[in-house]
């Protein structure tokens, strides 16, 4: 079996990271960073007004790139019948999608921590709350991914399924949202450990529920 | 290839709210080929499915022995990817193998993205893909769709070699498939 991961990882961050048509990991951060560029002309040059909110602007923008790629996660292989061809090779969807979530992590966690630090300088952030937002996008980030790729999965294959995984993932996302951003404020460090008990919980959940989900999508 | 066998018993399968047959058994050992027939939206592929263990039978049981191969209308193959690279992933998956490219007539087009590909350059790598896999069992939904005269003999000789070599071959269509000692089901002796 583990001789069956390194293709399937490969393929992977070639689709996700790299991208091809979808444009890969630049997609995600480019949205990421044109909305911390935004914000400034928004709310206007109010350097302790943008210092202050900043850190949850970074947060609600890395949530808005976390869906961007929703779409492209899991139904294009169910349409192409890689699902069926893995199958009859003994590839367990569980394997598979739990692939998937460290892959998709891979093209965007670490992108968008490294787009928080320009992102930061936009917003006049000083060096210990890009700490702590730094740490936090470390701890919740991955709990995203799986987030995502367990509602893609669900979703596939659904009329609109786009638009839906969008507006699944934005309520369910409220808990890492609310203790990685709440980290900055009163908290900060239980904060950032509830986040990352978040983010367990739902890379635990995430192959068995989306591995499910695409068994009953081929129906 | 020894120890491959198929055997279905009483199957029904059920799509949607309709029963699109019932009652079927058949039995497949090592080196036997059937072919499925029957007009379209009879079930020849559903058939095909539940013996791949890809979608559930509504009653009766399915018992296979040996590793399935299946080639449908879905090529499984990235789209965007040079047909080498995306034959090279299921090469991976399945261990090196020999995926027969030349005789496919597929060595020149390793370079080209498969969605340039025509059908029949697609059918065709779904079959390499298929050889390289090394399975027993065949499913074939459709194999000779899209494909041009010469590639239709060469399908046939494949299935040939196959069975000469003690595989399985299980294939649906509704066009004329010339094998020697192949037999023949019509899905619509099952039909309500």
């Amino acid at each position: 079996m583990s001789g069956r991961i390194g293709p399937l990882l490969k393929r992977d961050l070639a689709r996700l990271l790299l991208g091809g048509r979808g444009g890969g990991a630049i997609m995600p951060v480019l949205f990421f960073l044109s909305v911390a560029m935004l914000y400034p002309f928004a709310v206007g040059p109010d350097a302790p007004l943008l210092a202050r909110t900043g850190g949850g602007v970074i947060w609600v923008a890395a949530l808005l790139a976390a869906i961007l790629p929703l779409d492209r996660l899991v139904e294009p292989d169910i349409e192409l019948g890689m699902f069926d061809q893995w199958a009859l090779r003994g590839i367990s969807e569980e394997l598979v999608i739990a692939v998937r979530v460290l892959a998709h992590w891979l093209s965007f966690g670490p992108p968008l921590m490294l787009a928080a630090l320009p992102a930061a300088a936009l917003l006049g952030l000083d060096g210990e709350t890009l700490r702590i937002v730094e740490i936090g996008l470390l701890a919740g980030t991955p709990g995203l991914a799986a987030l995502g790729v367990t509602v893609a999965a669900l979703t596939a294959g659904l009329r609109g399924g786009a638009a839906l995984s969008g507006l699944l993932v934005i309520p369910m996302a409220v808990p890492i949202l609310i203790f990685g951003a709440g980290s900055l404020g009163m908290g900060g460090e239980s904060g950032l450990a509830l986040a990352g008990a978040v983010s367990l919980v739902l890379l635990a959940i995430a192959p068995f529920a989306g591995g499910a989900a695409v068994r009953a999508a081929r129906g | 290839m020894q120890g491959c066998s198929i055997a279905v018993s009483d199957l029904a399968c059920r799509r949607g709210d309709r029963i699109l047959f019932k009652g079927l058994s058949m039995r497949l050992a090592s080196g036997e080929a059937l072919q499925v027939t029957g007009s379209n939206g009879i079930g020849k592929s559903s058939l095909l499915r539940i013996v791949a263990g890809l979608a559930p039978a509504f009653a009766g049981t399915v018992e296979t022995q040996g590793n399935i191969g299946l080639v449908d209308e879905r090529h499984a193959l990235d789209p965007g990817q040079p047909l080498g690279k995306a034959l090279g992933f299921w090469q991976r998956i399945d261990g090196a193998a020999d995926n027969e490219l030349a005789r496919l007539g597929l060595s020149d087009l390793l370079d080209v993205p498969v969605r340039y590909l025509s059908t029949g350059q697609k059918k065709r790598a779904a079959l390499a893909r298929l050889i390289g896999q090394k399975a027993q069992v065949w499913l074939l939904d459709e194999p000779l769709n899209g494909l041009d005269i010469h590639a239709v003999e060469l399908t046939e000789t494949l299935v040939a070699e196959h069975c000469t070599a003690g595989g399985i071959a299980l294939i649906a269509s509704h066009q004329p498939f010339r094998l020697g000692h192949m037999q023949a089901m019509a899905l619509a002796d099952y039909a309500l």
